[in-house]
């Protein structure tokens, strides 16, 4: 009786450390009053940013295939094509395998918008929105506004300057003063509202002929000119359609509190 | 009399086959959003489909590009002639689900004359705002004064919801626009 007692408690421990090593985790970011590269009126307003939660780790691979498999209208020769581009997945091995190019604990890239926001909700989560993405990293290990230190725009030049060919690194960077890893550093990230950045790499808005395009102050205002990683990112993500998948972009989710 | 039996247990079988027609997947409605109209009525985006749709995206309070957008679509729709005419559904969806509710809705489209049945305002959750934007292509951000920031274009859907035809002519006729749709109805 003892015995099979304790075989059941056994089973329940392993049920139980299994499900959260599984279990992305999430932490508080207290939000506030943020200098954006954007500002909230296109003028010089800093951002509002409500208290949030945030993913502490990009979505890997594993995780990616964990959703697929139980989502697989999401799968890469299921997905419709409104949804996510060709090179959609490309990288794992078949619909539903990784195989060698595509280690589990690497972030997962070749990923729309629309399947990112799809995985998030089943997260109970959403993508960040830019301004809390932004202010999250802005963090470093010791400081939530790392940005006005030179290193800190260094080290983030750095990654941009690294070589494309080579293999992404696995998820697990060090934590930031929030808890939150690889923010910087590792891979792109999709915001919920790539689109409303309104800056697009090809000029297009600059032409005085699409001005009436915007309705109001037209194209939003860059602050922050010396800033130009995150204004990179910016420039980046509005040049990007929703079913796009790009060689860098991954994403993970925030919660509301 | 057996062979009307048979045309009828063929009709009842290919009926429901129709409906359930899968949806190209390039389709817009392949989108699970639920959308609730000037009226109240809400049913989700792929029950538009079966008709050729002109859409573009607005706001009620918006006093600059929507009113021009809104009459680009009333006088596209003019220059397509009687009886295709009839054919063409507007829809034009609110960015701004926070203060555009039904009956907000429903004020604009009685002082603006945007008559039912063929012309359909609606409003849809904010997470659906976003993905029905990112879908036609739109760009929009909500501004600390209430405003928005917004692309205006005008979208052409086929009946299935394919994309197939868009301008950024807002405030006169787009002529090339103007032939797609007749072309849209007349194949529709």
């Amino acid at each position: 009786m003892g015995s099979i007692g304790m075989r059941w408690v056994w089973l329940i421990i392993g049920i139980g450390a299994t499900t959260a090593s599984l279990a992305a985790e999430y932490v508080p970011l207290p939000g506030g009053s943020f200098a954006s590269v954007l500002a909230a009126d296109n003028k010089s307003a800093p951002a509002q940013i409500k208290p949030f939660h945030l993913r502490t780790e990009p979505v890997t691979n594993a995780e990616f295939l964990a959703f697929v498999t139980a989502h697989p209208q999401w799968a890469r020769d299921r997905v419709a094509t409104v949804f996510a581009d060709k090179q959609y997945l490309s990288q794992w091995a078949s619909a539903d395998a990784l195989g060698p190019d595509a280690l589990p604990r690497q972030p997962v890239i070749r990923v729309s918008w629309f399947a990112a926001q799809a995985f998030c909700e089943s997260e109970q989560a959403r993508l960040p929105t830019w301004y809390e993405w932004e202010y999250a990293a802005a963090a470093d290990t010791h400081r939530a506004d790392a940005r006005s230190d030179p290193a800190w725009r260094n080290r983030v030049l750095d990654w941009y300057g690294r070589p494309s060919g080579t293999a992404l690194p696995l998820v697990g960077g060090e934590a930031d003063v929030h808890g939150v890893r690889d923010l910087n550093g590792l891979v792109w990230e999709w915001v919920d509202d790539f689109n409303a950045l309104l800056v697009s790499g090809d000029g297009r808005e600059q032409d005085g002929a699409d001005k009436v395009r915007f309705c109001g102050a037209g194209a939003a205002n860059m602050q922050q000119k010396e800033n130009y990683a995150t204004l990179m990112r910016v420039a980046m993500l509005s040049a990007l359609k929703a079913s796009d998948t790009t060689n860098n972009m991954g994403f993970r989710c925030a919660r509301p509190e | 009399m057996k062979r009307l039996l048979m045309l009828w247990l063929c009709l009842l079988a290919a009926g429901p086959l129709l409906a359930a027609t899968p949806l190209p997947g390039d389709s817009i409605y392949q989108l699970g959003a639920k959308l609730t109209d000037q009226d109240g009525h809400s049913w989700p985006l792929s029950a538009r489909r079966g008709r050729v749709q002109l859409v573009t995206m607005f706001y009620t309070s918006c006093t600059m590009v929507c009113p021009m957008t809104v009459d680009t679509m009333k006088a596209t729709r003019k220059a397509v002639e009687e009886p295709a005419r009839d054919k063409l559904d507007l829809l034009a969806v609110s960015f701004d689900p926070a203060r555009d509710n039904v009956a907000a809705l429903h004020q604009y489209a009685q002082k603006r004359q945007l008559d039912a049945p063929h012309w359909t305002l609606a409003r849809a959750e904010p997470q659906d705002v976003r993905a029905l934007s990112a879908l036609l292509g739109l760009q929009y951000r909500q501004l600390p004064d209430g405003d928005f920031n917004h692309s205006s274009e005008l979208i052409l859907l086929d009946p299935d919801g394919r994309i197939i035809a868009r301008t950024t002519i807002i405030g006169r006729l787009d002529p090339a626009f103007v032939d797609a749709v007749r072309k849209a109805l007349a194949s529709g």
